[in-house]
């Protein structure tokens, strides 16, 4: 059992990371500063039960998943699918190697290929139900099973949502790179699609 | 030894720190011996750094402190105690 005495100096700490988080969930500043705010008055309020030497940023991200999930699922009532199974599992990776980076070392390609706001537009424009394991796993490093826990799905259900939300963020990061001209436009391992022009808004 | 189908279809988990040991033993030993699966390997790890590093790490603003910190006083907390602000 922890006490509410400490709690600002044993939680304060992990408000940064809860932010950038809150971002990535409501892509909004004003949204996610107030999730982020009810979130630590939701915690501070039952800290009581939160087992002292437990994973207290697994705590909170928990709440703050939590508290993002009753706020806003009854306002996003977008389609939930996302349309990957045209979708290899190395798409990403076989378009980037037919692309040539010979010149640069692979350690800088990567990197270099996106700027940090294609990532984080090809995270937000995930839907809800794969954005948040996404978010959770890729960016948090939560496992399966606290994942799971967070969203109150079998962990069957986590894995899933992972492969065919990381294969939509593929897609649409080799979309943002062909944009720039970084990437080939028809890649050898998209199905069927020649044309230039149609395939730019197939994520949602 | 697992073969290049068997690997590349773990390799998601096998990123992910979720499979048995025994099973992490048989993918790595492959990797080993198999350049193709590790430079898929090496991509995807790779990858996953690139999402990690920049989808954090936004700067918060520092008001939000101010918001929270008065949420602990907000008629839940003795005032008068003396905690830092």
């Amino acid at each position: 059992m922890a006490g509410r005495d400490t709690f600002a100096d044993d939680a304060m700490q992990f408000a940064p990371q809860l932010y950038s988080a809150a971002l990535r969930m409501t892509r909004n500043a004003a949204d996610a500063e107030d999730i982020v705010q009810e979130t630590y008055l939701r915690a501070y309020r039952s800290y009581e039960s939160f087992e002292k030497g437990t994973n207290l940023r697994a705590w909170l991200f928990r709440i703050l998943t939590n508290t993002f999930i009753n706020a806003y699922r009854a306002k996003q009532r977008r389609p939930q699918e996302t349309d990957v199974d045209d979708v290899d599992d190395l798409y990403l990776y076989r378009r980037v190697r037919s692309a040539d980076f010979s010149s640069r070392s692979a350690e800088e390609t990567l990197f270099d290929l996106f700027t940090d706001d294609e990532v984080k537009q090809a995270l937000e424009d995930l839907p809800e139900s794969f954005r948040l394991p996404v978010l959770l796993a890729d960016v948090e490093g939560f496992s399966y099973r606290e994942i799971a826990e967070m969203l109150n799905v079998p962990i069957g259900t986590v894995m899933s949502r992972l492969h065919r939300g990381r294969k939509s963020m593929q897609k649409a990061l080799a979309q943002f790179a062909a944009e720039r001209g970084l990437l080939d436009r028809s890649p050898a391992d998209a199905a069927g699609t020649d044309q230039t022009r149609t395939d730019t808004t197939t994520i949602r | 030894m697992a073969d290049c189908a068997e690997t590349l279809r773990e390799l998601e988990t096998f990123l992910d720190d979720e499979l048995s040991s025994d099973a992490v033993a048989h993918i790595r030993t492959h990797l080993d011996g198999c350049v193709d699966c590790q430079q898929a390997y090496e991509f995807h790890a790779e990858l996953r750094q690139v999402v990690q590093a920049k989808c954090r790490g936004d700067e918060m603003p520092a008001s939000l402190l101010d918001r929270i910190r008065s949420c602990f006083g907000d008629g839940l907390v003795d005032p008068g105690d003396g905690k830092r602000r």
